[in-house]
């Protein structure tokens, strides 16, 4: 069975541009333009990545992450933040709330694909 | 009603209220809770200046002279004026120097010098006895007015009648007696009596309202106002000069001279300076007195014309003294209890000035004559003495019954005679003399004792040949050749015409001769030889009094003392519980536990002086201390150079004073500065992050479907080409935001470059539509123009407008729904200016996000499709446009009815409308 | 300090002004057989100039702030 990756980021070009890295890694994915319409989707489609952008509208990245991380039924979730904000703080910030993995923007196609299938374990 | 138990009941009950006042005015004093820390009670003392020469001899004098009795009070009130920088300069001097007596601050300030001490009492002495015999005079002259009422009988002579049947005797017994208890019931340092001050403020309400009883009967109650009276006194032939001319028989001289008289007497009177300089709490309490004293003056003074007009008609040709009429008028018409209030407030003027004038004349007595005297002729046994202090109570009290006894001798002696009536300007002639030394003494440095000797004796020896002497003369003691001829039939000699100086009035013609006298030869002596040692440093202490920041004088005294001595020698004047407690207070303030333990120094020695100066006058404790301590003589010019010190030393500490506030005021401003920085900073900070995001953002797509293209080289052609073109809109976004920032910085820091010229707004808002007629034909919106035409113009940059209602037209575009968008642009004038409206029918904006819209980099909406047109940045830049033309830019809006951006830009100046 | 520097000088203006109102030959000008409401004229200017210095000096000394 394909794994399930959800991305959540309001900025359209980069959702087609990840939608289609993923699909032709064989990934099924999920889309969600918003923090709130992300959480809903979490919890029904219980996919096994979350793509996680910080600066999103009604629910921004690290409030995301935090309410994810405080859903038992979502512990075998993995998180993946990207984002355009790159400074020590907001890493270590999204490490500490809970996510596994933090990617600047503009990040690399090839290492951000490596990335998503080392969290996954294929 | 009015007979004798009455007025001798009435009269007691007065005097016992008045020394039940004092008593505990006294009392709450030893508590430390002092009654007479009021200025206006300040004020109140000081009205002692009137005594019953103003309560009942006021009248008299208007009845002879009409408004020639003012100089006397207008003096004091352009005096008081001054009192700012005279009178407070004299109380500091007198604190400083626990100076208690007016002859203390002569004989203080020129070198503590016993002559002269001793010669300013004397003068006074003398000048002031017969102005107590006056006021012995009126008492006794009121109680017989009203003992033989209903009938109207002036006093007889009383000297008549054997010493112990005369009640002026007794009357100035129980005077005597009343100010030993008043003034005498302890030795103080400082001198003050404030039982005694809260009782003359009293004194002072009592006469004046007993004052203007009798005014308000006179003018409203017998007559129908002041001019009812004026015009009565008009019909009469005799009366008319009166109230129209001014001085008669005394001149505008007479009117200066008696203004300058009175001016001084109110700052030298002995008990003047009791009073304002001795009995000050609190210097302050000055300001309330230069007012409210002479407004004091002012109404004492309201009636006295009315009265003295009133009783010159009523008493025509009946022989009754105009000197009475106060009384007389109500005993005249019967008004009994009137009388009764008269004679009450008469006794308070003088009782008042009788308990004054005597404290202040005995403690220079004490201080200045008997104290010098017994320090010379019996140094030794003092030394030895272990408690003089009840003997100083004892000299203290002893003075006040002789000086009382002196004045009741002179008024026996003058009774009825002219040197009696005329004392009153007699006396004040007396004390003017002080004024060079005193004046002099404030402010000019070069003042000595030789001068002020010299001065003070020239001066007083005119005043008695030119005044006091023919006042003798006119009173037949003396024989009259000596007025008309001159002494000898010397004709240039003449007392009042002196080197044939005529035309004057006897009281000008006294001043200017005296004043020549005294203050030529205080001026001649002192510049003969500069000041020694001693006169220098007292010189630079009084000249300076407001300079210094505490006392000087201990730096000053230069020799070796012993404590046990200073303790014992200040014990045996003071009392040796109180020097115990003196000195301890001393120590406490010192550091030291016990006396023991402070070590003589000098200003242990200035301490110890100060405090004997207080009680037995400055040149005295200065010989009794140096009795004890053995003082090696400093040299002028070391004096001169330790106060220099002084005074350098002070004005050092105000530059460092200065100096440290400034660098405190700048030590604010750097931090202030620097915070303003840091908030600049964190500013800067937020700006480029966002910045930075915004710029990334486009960046992370156009590197993402690069590689994407690069590193799949089988894509199908159809998802190239969209992948493509992708990478050029987000290029395009990128541009759009490098260009914007890098505009927006410029507006910011003021270096845009702004080209004004005269606009047609329509014009610029019909081009702009134009060229964004593609982006609403792509949405299948419609675009409306409502716009008024044959506007004035308004002065801003074209391309700028354009870029503003671009930015305004894209943005409606964007939240127009798809073919069913419309937008409405309209063009109003108001009163000031043209609005431009841009309307759509979208979803509006929240409240909340109104105001957030205008922020950099702060978009609003979730639209997902439309996020890529904007760069969050046109409302900001579009807002700082019209705000430079001096417009405004803002929307109005109701989620769900669509959003209606609107700017206001002011018409040109030229044609405003 | 400043304020009472000012006030000082204040009053010795008004010092001054009262010894003008007061002398020859100011005060001569009024020195005529002139009534003013029934009053001699000499009588009222005497005592409106004496009580207008007073108000002028209570105003300066008594007025708090400034």
């Amino acid at each position: 069975m394909n794994k399930k990756v959800l991305i959540a980021d309001d900025e359209p070009n980069i959702v087609i541009s990840l939608e289609f890295l993923l699909r032709r890694e064989g990934f099924d994915v999920l889309v969600a333009v918003d923090g709130e319409e992300a959480l809903v989707k979490a919890r029904e489609e219980k996919p096994d990545l979350i793509l996680l952008d910080v600066m999103m509208p009604k629910m921004n990245g690290f409030d995301l992450c935090q309410a994810l991380r405080a859903d038992h039924d979502l512990d075998d979730m993995r998180i993946l933040m990207l984002s355009a904000k790159g400074r020590e703080t907001e890493v270590s910030k999204g490490l500490g709330l809970g996510a596994d993995a933090y990617v600047t923007k503009p990040f690399s196609t090839k290492e951000l694909v490596l990335q998503v299938r080392s969290l996954l374990g294929v | 009603m009015l007979n004798g138990p009455v007025i001798v009941v009435a009269s007691l009950l007065y005097l016992g209220l008045l020394f039940a006042i004092a008593w505990w005015g006294d009392k709450r004093a030893d508590q430390g809770r002092s009654v007479i820390s009021s200025p206006t009670i300040y004020a109140l003392s000081m009205a002692v200046y009137c005594t019953t020469w103003t309560f009942y001899g006021s009248v008299g004098r208007a009845a002879v002279s009409g408004i020639g009795f003012l100089p006397i009070y207008l003096g004091p009130t352009l005096v008081m004026a001054l009192g700012w920088f005279l009178l407070l300069k004299m109380i500091r001097t007198a604190k400083a120097n626990r100076i208690t007596s007016i002859a203390d601050f002569i004989s203080s300030r020129y070198g503590k010098s016993l002559l002269l001490g001793g010669l300013v009492t004397v003068i006074a002495v003398v000048g002031i006895v017969p102005y107590i015999a006056l006021q012995l005079k009126a008492v006794s002259g009121s109680v017989s007015l009203l003992l033989n009422y209903p009938e109207i009988v002036m006093p007889g002579r009383s000297t008549a009648l054997p010493v112990f049947a005369d009640m002026s005797f007794y009357i100035a017994l129980i005077l005597a007696a009343f100010t030993i208890v008043f003034g005498t019931r302890h030795l103080d340092a400082t001198e003050r009596h404030e039982g005694m001050v809260a009782a003359i403020a009293l004194e002072s309400v009592v006469k004046l309202l007993a004052f203007l009883a009798v005014g308000l009967y006179v003018t409203y109650g017998i007559y129908d106002g002041f001019a009812d009276i004026f015009q009565y006194a008009a019909d009469d032939d005799r009366l008319r000069r009166l109230s129209t001319a001014i001085p008669s028989g005394q001149g505008y001289t007479g009117w200066f001279s008696l203004t300058l008289l009175a001016g001084l007497a109110i700052l030298f009177l002995p008990r003047q300076f009791q009073i304002a300089v001795v009995e000050n709490v609190n210097e302050s309490h000055l300001k309330r007195a230069a007012w409210l004293f002479p407004l004091y003056l002012l109404l004492i003074n309201l009636f006295v014309l009315p009265i003295a007009l009133g009783g010159l008609l009523h008493f025509s040709g009946q022989g009754v003294d105009a000197d009475t009429f106060v009384l007389t008028l109500p005993m005249a018409h019967h008004q009994e209890g009137l009388a009764l209030l008269v004679f009450i407030g008469g006794l308070s003027a003088a009782t008042g000035m009788v308990i004054v004038e005597t404290i202040a004349l005995s403690t220079m007595v004490c201080n200045d004559l008997v104290m010098p005297a017994l320090i010379h002729l019996r140094g030794a046994a003092l030394a030895e003495a272990s408690d003089l202090s009840r003997l100083l109570l004892r000299i203290r009290r002893g003075a006040i019954l002789v000086i009382l006894l002196l004045g009741y001798l002179y008024f026996r002696l003058a009774g009825e005679a002219y040197a009696l009536v005329a004392i009153g300007l007699i006396s004040f002639a007396a004390v003017a003399q002080f004024a060079p030394a005193m004046i002099g003494g404030m402010y000019w440095r070069g003042g000595t004792r030789g001068g002020a000797l010299a001065g003070l004796s020239a001066g007083s020896l005119v005043w008695a040949y030119t005044l006091l002497l023919p006042s003798f003369a006119k009173s037949g003691w003396l024989a009259t050749d000596f007025l008309t001829q001159g002494p000898f039939g010397f004709n240039l000699l003449r007392p009042q015409q002196l080197f044939g100086l005529d035309g004057l009035d006897e009281i000008s013609h006294c001043l200017f001769w005296s004043f020549f006298a005294n203050i030529g030869a205080y001026v001649a002596v002192s510049i003969m030889r500069s000041p020694t040692a001693a006169e220098a440093s007292q010189a630079r202490l009084f000249v300076d009094a407001l300079k210094y920041a505490r006392p000087v004088g201990a730096a000053l005294w230069r020799g070796l003392a012993k404590v046990s001595d200073l303790t014992a020698l200040v014990g045996r004047f003071l009392g040796p519980q109180r020097a115990e407690s003196a000195f301890a207070d001393y120590a406490k303030r010192h550091g030291q536990v016990a006396i023991d333990a402070l070590e003589a120094d000098a200003e242990l020695v200035h301490f110890a002086e100060s405090l004997l100066a207080g009680t037995i006058g400055s040149a005295s404790a200065r010989v009794m201390v140096a009795s004890v301590a053995k003082e090696e003589p400093l040299s002028a010019s070391e004096v001169m150079n330790i106060l220099d010190e002084a005074s350098q030393l002070r004005s050092y500490s105000r530059e460092l004073e200065r100096k440290s506030r400034e660098l405190e005021a700048a030590t604010r401003d750097l931090k202030s500065a620097n915070e303003r920085l840091q908030e600049l900073d964190r500013v800067k900070d937020d700006i480029m992050s966002s910045v930075t995001h915004e710029l990334r953002t486009p960046l992370t797509s156009i590197r993402a479907f690069t590689e994407m293209l690069r590193d799949d080289p089988k894509m199908r052609l159809a998802e190239r080409e969209r992948f493509l073109g992708l990478v050029v809109s987000e290029s395009d976004r990128l541009a759009r935001l490098i260009n914007q920032t890098l505009d927006l910085a410029k507006i910011e820091s003021g270096n845009a470059d702004w080209r004004g010229s005269a606009l047609d707004l329509k014009e610029v808002i019909e081009q702009s539509v134009a060229s964004t007629s593609q982006l609403f034909n792509e949405k299948g919106a419609r675009v409306e123009l409502d716009l008024q035409s044959g506007l004035p113009s308004i002065l801003a940059d074209r391309d700028r407008l354009i870029q503003v209602m671009l930015n305004l037209l894209s943005n409606a575009v964007k939240f127009l729904p798809l073919n069913a968008g419309r937008v409405c642009v309209s063009l109003r004038a108001g009163a000031q200016g043209l609005e431009v409206g841009v309307a759509d029918n979208g979803p509006g904006i929240r409240v909340q996000d109104q105001q957030v819209i205008f922020e950099k980099f702060r978009q609003v909406g979730d639209s997902l499709t439309n996020k890529p047109a904007g760069t969050g940045l046109g409302l900001p830049i579009s807002r700082r446009i019209i705000e430079h033309f001096g417009g405004r830019l803002w929307v109005d809006s109701v989620p769900g009815e669509g959003a209606t951006f609107r700017f206001f830009l002011p018409f040109a100046p030229d044609n405003g409308v | 300090m400043r304020r009472g520097i000012l006030t000082g000088e204040r009053l010795v203006a008004v010092f001054l002004c009262g010894c003008v109102l007061f002398n020859y030959p100011l005060l001569s000008l009024f020195d005529r057989r002139v009534d003013l409401f029934g009053i001699p004229l000499i009588y009222v200017y005497v005592f409106t100039a004496w009580a207008g210095l007073i108000a002028l000096m209570a105003w300066f000394t008594e007025r708090r702030g400034e």
